[in-house]
């Protein structure tokens, strides 16, 4: 089954997704700590009031850990799992 | 210098009978949850993995009670309080880490494994060195993970019941009280009792905190600037300690490295700190056990969704709560810093300041509460770890029943929750931080590594996973024991002598590369094993497909 082109295609898929994702999210994580502790000067530039880009930065890692959840889920409803279900069904339909 | 005043005297605050009654009525809940949940604990697989009968989002909640620990909950609003922006980076990490749980393991492993890592890696290597190695890592996890909580059990009762520091066996008979709760709902309760007790825990704990940030934001109209700039108002600097010149607060407290700016070393430390804080969550063994309470893999996926979601949301309310303490509290981050329970007072004493007594007992209760359910949920891994692959795979080489399993999974919780008790005991009045950082650099360096090399690296092998495994976390305790952690430092855990040789008090970034590149070579010295890539395949396909995975069992 694992040879079989249906897994080696689900198999793809997912890989296409979490590699570059998941080294995206580490750079960027690691940029924003790199940053914080050798750039403090740039993370104090005012924006608005007393929200400097530290805070700013800070937050945008929230909204970036949501988004990619977001995306991650639609990705696997959409193609992931149609194609995990047909090839579970085929081996214990056969079993 | 009124503060300085406030400072010599520090007092506890509210009423400790009404802090223990509205304790006492979560308990009594608890419990009551957790006798009708054991009703339907028949088989092992109820007692290790709830009969997987969980849905996502139920385990979603689950897994947010069991990752925001005292020291998520007190320790990041404290850590905010006193040391600003520094405070902030730490939520960051704990944050970030789940997209590696939510990509790279969650469903791989729902689909692999049975109930614990040992589960997944001896699906394709040599079951008996695997297990072994898996459980001793997971067991050393857990100790330093329980050790910092029971730790902070003891300073929050310093804080909450008044009782003091010096008082040892006052507060050994409360540590001692919070670990039989703990023992009772484990043994009874098994899995499902606990992630009902996680589920009502975290529950509270949102609702808590989303009052108290709403509060604190409706004093500021709303407006987040406005908070911070009285936060940076009311504290212009801080003393520590009464030897130590003042350290300057005001601005720095928006900016980063107040705490780990001093030095490069500093620097370099936060940056090991960071590395293993992302990379410890998806290697926490609690964290990955709760994977194999849902049906499914995909029931596996929306459990990590909710939980990120809960566990973001929770942070953004802590920033407000941190910079809302040393904002609105009388004294701000001076009297945080010196309040009994150091810095981890200053969520209760926002509490204090904003609803008096009665928001105090309920925001302690939940601290409590906390503490309580995350050790519960420790206990049942470390427990299950010992008993489904030390006690019934590598001793009994498989030859006994679940029952007999069972019951050594229930003797080895009463057992490690009397060891937790003991070393609570011992433990109060160490530095706590360092042991739950100790926890994911171990859980970075021993468990990662050869939980990704097994779900996606053909070639990988027993010596491999031995190598990666034994080398993280021989190298971790290690370069923590010769760290400035333990000794050399004025607030080393022992100041008085010195024998530091590794100048960062976090070793992540040395071991986590170090057991990646372990995992690597052992694999090569190992050599190539036919029949080990032969079950890959199998492994694989299970793994993606989720077909031949364990099944939810049906009541």
């Amino acid at each position: 089954m694992q040879a079989t082109p249906e897994f080696a295609d689900l198999r793809r898929k997912l890989r296409r997704f979490v590699f570059p994702m998941s080294a995206a999210f580490l750079i960027w994580y690691l940029l924003y700590v790199l940053l914080a502790s050798f750039a403090p000067g740039f993370m104090a530039i005012p924006v608005v009031g007393n929200i400097n880009v530290g805070l700013v930065i800070g937050l945008l890692q929230f909204v970036t850990t949501f988004v990619i959840t977001t995306v991650y889920v639609r990705y696997a409803n959409r193609h992931l799992d149609p194609a995990a279900e047909k090839i579970r069904e085929q081996i214990e339909g056969a079993a | 210098m009124s503060f300085l005043a406030q400072a010599a005297t520090p007092q506890g605050v509210g009423s400790p009978l009404l802090n223990i009654s509205i304790f006492a009525a979560f308990v009594v809940v608890t419990l009551v949850v957790v006798f009708r949940a054991s009703r339907s604990n028949r088989t092992a697989a109820d007692y290790y993995a709830a009969g997987r009968s969980f849905t996502g989002p139920q385990n979603g909640v689950a897994i947010a009670g069991d990752y925001l620990s005292a020291a998520s909950f007190l320790g990041i609003a404290g850590a905010i309080a006193v040391n600003g922006y520094d405070g902030f980076l730490y939520s960051i990490g704990f944050l970030v880490a789940w997209l590696v749980a939510l990509l790279l393991v969650a469903e791989l492993l729902r689909n692999t494994g049975k109930f614990t890592m040992g589960d997944v890696l001896s699906f394709r290597m040599r079951q008996r060195p695997v297990r072994a190695a898996a459980a001793t890592s997971t067991l050393v996890v857990s100790f330093f993970y329980l050790l910092a909580q029971m730790a902070g059990a003891g300073a929050l009762i310093a804080l909450l019941l008044q009782i003091p520091n010096s008082n040892t066996v006052g507060q050994g008979i409360v540590i001692a009280v919070v670990g039989a709760l703990m023992i009772t709902y484990v043994m009874v309760g098994g899995m499902k009792g606990t992630t009902w007790v996680q589920i009502i825990k975290a529950t509270l704990l949102l609702i808590g905190t989303a009052i108290i940030t709403v509060w604190v934001l409706a004093m500021f109209g709303f407006n987040l600037s406005a908070l911070l700039g009285q936060a940076v108002e009311a504290n212009p600097q801080i003393q520590t300690s009464a030897s130590a010149a003042p350290k300057e607060l005001g601005e720095r407290l928006l900016i980063p490295g107040l705490q780990y700016g001093a030095s490069t070393t500093a620097k370099i430390d936060f940056l090991s700190l960071g590395l293993a804080l992302v990379l410890g969550t998806a290697g926490l063994p609690h964290i990955l056990m709760r994977f194999y309470t849902v049906p499914s893999s995909k029931e596996a996926r929306r459990s990590v969704v909710w939980a990120i979601w809960i566990i973001g949301i929770f942070y953004l309310f802590s920033l407000v709560l941190g910079y809302g303490a040393s904002a609105l509290v009388e004294g701000g981050a001076q009297r945080i810093a010196t309040a009994p329970g150091g810095t981890n007072s200053a969520a209760p004493l926002l509490a204090y300041q904003l609803g008096g007594e009665f928001l105090l007992g309920i925001i302690s209760a939940i601290a409590f509460a906390t503490i309580l359910a995350v050790v519960a949920g420790l206990t049942i891994t470390a427990s299950a770890s010992y008993a489904h692959d030390v006690y019934a795979n590598v001793i009994k080489k498989g030859q006994t029943s679940p029952d007999a399993e069972v019951r050594v999974a229930r003797i080895t919780a009463v057992v490690i929750g009397i060891i937790a008790i003991a070393a609570g005991i011992l433990a109060r009045n160490q530095n706590i931080a360092f042991l739950v950082a100790l926890a994911f650099a171990v859980a970075a360096s021993a468990n990662l590594p050869t939980i990704l090399y097994s779900l996606f690296w053909k070639r990988f092998n027993t010596t491999g996973a031995l190598w990666s495994i034994y080398g993280g976390l021989a190298s971790c305790v290690l370069l923590i024991v010769f760290s400035p952690a333990i000794s050399g430092r004025p607030t080393s855990m022992l100041p008085n002598v010195d024998f530091h040789l590794f100048p960062l008090a976090n070793p992540g970034l040395v071991s986590i590369p170090l057991s990646f590149l372990l995992g690597v070579i052992g694999t090569y010295v190992g050599g190539k094993q036919p029949v080990e890539e032969g079950k890959f395949a199998e492994m694989e396909v299970r793994s993606l497909t989720g077909a031949g995975s364990e099944k939810a069992v049906a009541h």
